[in-house]
This record gives structure tokens, C-alpha cells and sequence, in this order.
């Protein structure tokens, strides 16, 4: 392998490419201490507009009501991605294999439009069919957002699975241990950083839908992103700059956090740690 | 096997893919079901199927409204601009992707994590936060027209908000690290020795580029572009708040059908119809997976 180097052509990409993503957010975050109701003239420091954002009741709603669904949402969707990953990495050919590849698939890329419509109308007609479910709300939000986060988590763990070395479990079923006990004793651990990407990436997909949201939920059920969405349409708002930054600083520190662990476990790694102790 | 070890397995694969049944491809069947419907102004707002009529029952499902979709200029120019738009985006996505990646995949080791982070980094932060982002900046009083006007590069601010222009920046904006991905992936796998090899013997670097780099990321390039075109053309939320009122896409279309007209079969049937636009992309990309997730072969996350 030759040693890789930066040339000043690559170095001017680069510059262009972070420049383009970041500099509309760091407008975005220095905007929201100006002082000015108009958004785009500067007026002094101030952080105004987080105490305005901080007495906001819907917007406070909102957001504690999206942190629930994504909790709930990302967990079940972790679950569930999981044991589909599991499938597809390690059980060969099954009867509706391909059916099943195809629905992980197929939400990762299918517009959001298609995707919330389809579940608005399942929801409508299994009420009219079964009587469930009764209401739209938190509830149907939930089960949209566990279909698609599954999708993701799914292709996180296969891919994470389908890396392994199959030597490891089959050493462990060599020494006794049940195909199941191998599973979960060795294979689990070194899964579990992808098991975390997963459960994060889910999260933060929650979090984030409005489109699908929209279509599903009922009167009362409002997530942030159709709170901030139905102030954003009216034009730009201080108060919204002051909650995007908040959202950019959040995600910002879980990022540095995720990268700092993955970087101690190589570290440990690397020391000659077994995986199991992990 | 054990009797216990199939039933595990039965169960690992039954649970997600029972999920999957019900709330993923079920709901597709309603879907098709309500595009044969008529809309009517009642709980649900469409009408049966299958209704009793003097005593029997009668089957009253119509084309009517695929005819409607397809007779209508509106909709076929919003299907066809929202094909443009989405791959133009892309295209542009790519141009601008490409060299980031390569130069991702170029750069020295621990720089090279940080810089793939600060890729991804943005695509974790709010989507609607992202799109928002450029309404600030392009607006009449925004803040690239203030330093426009305020450098005397023009004399009134330039109409950049609401207009297509400000579709494709946020499209560009948004579905970068999509692009981005899936290239680096296969650049960083690339064997380097085979262009310097190429440029032991002579060849230009452009040659070395059209018949050796590029081949061999085209994998790469085929998944960021389907992952950036398929979702694109749908897309609801850009064309809503950086595009103009005649700004025409289907996922607009889609939208509007359904909150302000009220018309579920209508909504149903374009559905339908983008989703038969989207089923040849979809396909690819889907081949291109299991081909990419087959043994021996690394997947990338995301």
C-alpha cells in the first residue's frame, strides 16, 4: 500500500465540501443570540430568544412528546432489527427470503409521502375492519416509526454480522457451547457497538420525521417536527434558530461522545482485551 | 438441527417479518384498494368497494381516477418535473461528491475518520433544521443578498427563495452524505498500486481516472444515486419551503391532494403512479444491495 497524502487539489475539496455543509449551520447557531426580532439584521448578543423557546408550552410539549416516541421507537426497532439481521446474515435461503430482503429494503429509499399515506390509510381501514386502533396519535406514530427504523437497523447489523469471523462462534461450539450460547456470549458483545449505532440512527431518524408523522397522527399528538414545521412555513423565526441550535450542539456532543468510546473500545482492543470482557 | 433451534429460528425470522407484513406491505393493498374508490364527503372520505345496491351487491370499483391523473396536464408536468429536479440534483450531488470522497478516501489516517464524521455529522442533525437553514440565506432580506448588496455585487436583492434554484441547493444540501457514502466506500477499497501502476507506463491522469477509478467505484456511484434520486423525487418538504408556488413536484401534488383538497382516492392513485415511476430505480438499487451484502463483500453502514 502506498502512504496516502493530501494534495492541495484534494485539500480545496475538502474546503469546499465542509465549507457548503457547515456554514449554513453556523449562520444559523451565531443568528440565534442576535438581539433583533428580524432574523437577518444583527443586534448585539443576547440569548433571548432560549428564554422565549424555554416558555414556550407547545413547543416544550412537542419535544418532550417526539423524546418518547423516540425512545420507545428506537428500542423496538433495535429489537426488531436485530433479530431480522440475524436472519438475513445467518439462515441461508428461507421461504420468502427474498419477500423479506425487499420490505428492508425497499423503506430506505421510498418517499415519505408514499410511506406515511400507506399507513394513514392501514390505520383508517383496520379501524373500520377491527376497531383498532381506536385513536390516531402517539400510538400510530410509534408503530410508522418502528417500520421504517427497523429497515435501517437491520442493514447496520447485517452488515455488521456478515464482517465477522464465523471461526470465533464456531470455536465456542467447538469448546460446547450451544449454537444459541455461542450466539449470545460471543457473537452479542462484539455486536453490540452495532447494536448502539443502530439504537442511535433510529433515534435520531424519530426524532426527525415529519412527513410521516403527519399523516398518521390525530388531533393532540403533536411532534416537534410538525410544531416547528408549521411555524417554519410562515418564514424565519429567532425562536426556531435558538431550537435548531440546541438541536445542532445536541447531536454535536452525542457524535464526540460515540466517537470518543468507539476510540477507547479500539484502544482496549488493542491492549489484548477478549471481546467477552467487553 | 434441534426441534428447539428451528422453533428459534422460525421465531427470529417470523417477528420482524410479520411487522413487516402488517405495517409495510399491508398497508399497500389499502392503498390500491382506495385509488378504485370515489371520494365522498363522509368518515372515511371514500367510498366502498363492494356496496349492496337494490338488494345485491355490486362491485363499484372505477379507474376513474387514474384516467383523471392522466388527462390532467398538472399532474403529468408535476410527475415529469419532479423526474428533472430530482435528477438534476443528483447529478449535481455527484459532481460535488465525488472529489469529496475521493479525497476522503486519499487522506492519511486518523484525518480521514474525522473528516468521514464531519460528513455524516449533518445528515444526524434535523433534516427540517437543514432545509430551514437555507431560507435564512436565501430569503430577499437574507443573508447572501445582504452581502451581495452590501459588497455593491447588485442593486436589489436577487429573487433566490421560492424559486427552483433554491430546490436543487436544498436537494444538493441535504442528500449530500448519501452521495458521499457509498462513493468513499468503494474509493477506500480501491487498490491505489493499480494507478500508480497506470502512471508508471504513462498514462495521463485523466486515462488513469475514465479506466481505472472510475470503473471500479461504480458500484458506489450507482447506490449514492439512486439513494439520493428515488427519495428526491418524492421529496415533500423542500420543494414546500424553498420552492415557488408553481415549483411543481408530485410529493407536493401528493400532499396537497390529501390535507387541503381531502381527496384520499386522488392522493391513493398518485401514489400509486410515482411508485410505478420509482419501481425500476428501486429495483436497482435493491440488486445492488443483495449483490453488495452477498458473502466475502463488506457492507457499509447506513
Amino acid at each position: 500500500m502506498t502512504a496516502r497524502r493530501s494534495t492541495p487539489w484534494s485539500r480545496m475539496w475538502l474546503a469546499i465540501g465542509f465549507a457548503f455543509l457547515y456554514l449554513p449551520m453556523l449562520v444559523l447557531v451565531l443568528y440565534s443570540f442576535n438581539e433583533s426580532r428580524l432574523v437577518t439584521v444583527w443586534a448585539g448578543f443576547s440569548t433571548r430568544w432560549y428564554a422565549a423557546l424555554w416558555q414556550d408550552r407547545q413547543i416544550i410539549d412537542a419535544a418532550l412528546l417526539s423524546l418518547r416516541i423516540a425512545l420507545l421507537a428506537a428500542s423496538a426497532a433495535t429489537l426488531l432489527g436485530t433479530l431480522a439481521g440475524i436472519a438475513l446474515a445467518r439462515f441461508g435461503r428461507f421461504p420468502g427470503r427474498g419477500l423479506f430482503g425487499a420490505m428492508i429494503t425497499a423503506p430506505l429509499v421510498m418517499p415519505e409521502v408514499i410511506t406515511g399515506l400507506s399507513l394513514l390509510l392501514l390505520f383508517v381501514s383496520l379501524a373500520q375492519l377491527v376497531g383498532w386502533p381506536e385513536h390516531r396519535g402517539a400510538l400510530t406514530i410509534w408503530i410508522a416509526h418502528v417500520t421504517f427504523c427497523t429497515a435501517y437497523v437491520t442493514v447496520i447489523v447485517a452488515g455488521r454480522l456478515g464482517e465477522l469471523d464465523p471461526a470465533l462462534e464456531e470455536a465456542a461450539q467447538d469448546l460446547g457451547a450451544t449454537p444459541l450460547r455461542a450466539f449470545l456470549s460471543v457473537t452479542l458483545p462484539i455486536l453490540s457497538p452495532a447494536l448502539l449505532a443502530g439504537w442511535l440512527l433510529a433515534f435520531t431518524l424519530s426524532l426527525d420525521d415529519l412527513v410521516i408523522a403527519s399523516f398518521v397522527t390525530g388531533p393532540g399528538a403533536s411532534t416537534l417536527p410538525i410544531v416547528v414545521f408549521s411555524s417554519v412555513r410562515l418564514g424565519v423565526s429567532p425562536k426556531i434558530n435558538a431550537l435548531a441550535t440546541i438541536l445542532i450542539v445536541a447531536v454535536t456532543l452525542a457524535a464526540v461522545l460515540a466517537l470518543w468510546l468507539a476510540g477507547r473500545q479500539a484502544a482496549r482492543r488493542r491492549a489484548g482485551a477478549m471481546p467477552a470482557a467487553m | 438441527m434441534t426441534a428447539f433451534g428451528r422453533r428459534l429460528r422460525l421465531l427470529i425470522t417470523g417477528i420482524p417479518f410479520a411487522w413487516l407484513l402488517l405495517f409495510f406491505l399491508l398497508p399497500f393493498v389499502f392503498v390500491v384498494k382506495i385509488s378504485l374508490a370515489e371520494a365522498q364527503i363522509a368518515i372515511p372520505p371514500y367510498t366502498a368497494l363492494l356496496a349492496r345496491v337494490d338488494g345485491h351487491w355490486q362491485w363499484q370499483a372505477t379507474l376513474e381516477n387514474y384516467a383523471f391523473l392522466l388527462s390532467d396536464r398538472l399532474y403529468l408536468l408535476a410527475y415529469l418535473n419532479s423526474l428533472k429536479i430530482a435528477a438534476l440534483s443528483t447529478l449535481f450531488c455527484l459532481l460535488l461528491a465525488y472529489p469529496l470522497a475521493w479525497a476522503i478516501a486519499r487522506a492519511p489516517q486518523p484525518a480521514r475518520n474525522v473528516y468521514l464524521l464531519l460528513v455524516v455529522l449533518p445528515s444526524w442533525t434535523s433534516f427540517l433544521i437543514r432545509v430551514y437553514a437555507w431560507m435564512g440565506i436565501l430569503g430577499s432580506n437574507g443573508y447572501l443578498n445582504r452581502l451581495l448588496l452590501s459588497l455593491g455585487l447588485v442593486d436589489s436583492p436577487l429573487p433566490l427563495l421560492r424559486t427552483d434554484f433554491a430546490v436543487y441547493v436544498g436537494i444538493v444540501y441535504t442528500y449530500l452524505p448519501f452521495m458521499v457514502l457509498p462513493i468513499y466506500t468503494s474509493l477506500v477499497r480501491l487498490d491505489y498500486r493499480l494507478v500508480e501502476a497506470a502512471r508508471d507506463l504513462g498514462a495521463p491522469a485523466w486515462r488513469c481516472f475514465a479506466s481505472i477509478v472510475l470503473p471500479l467505484s461504480r458500484a458506489g456511484v450507482l447506490a449514492g444515486c439512486l439513494l439520493v434520486f428515488i427519495p428526491a423525487t418524492g421529496e415533500f418538504v423542500i420543494p414546500e419551503l424553498l420552492g415557488g408556488a408553481d415549483t411543481l413536484m408530485i410529493g407536493k401534488v401528493l400532499w396537497q391532494e390529501f390535507f387541503n383538497n381531502r381527496d384520499w382516492p386522488v392522493a391513493s392513485a398518485v401514489a400509486i403512479l410515482l411508485l410505478a415511476l420509482l419501481l425500476l430505480p428501486m429495483l436497482l438499487y435493491y440488486r445492488q444491495q443483495a449483490a453488495d451484502s452477498a458473502p466475502g463483500r463488506t457492507v457499509a453502514g447506513g
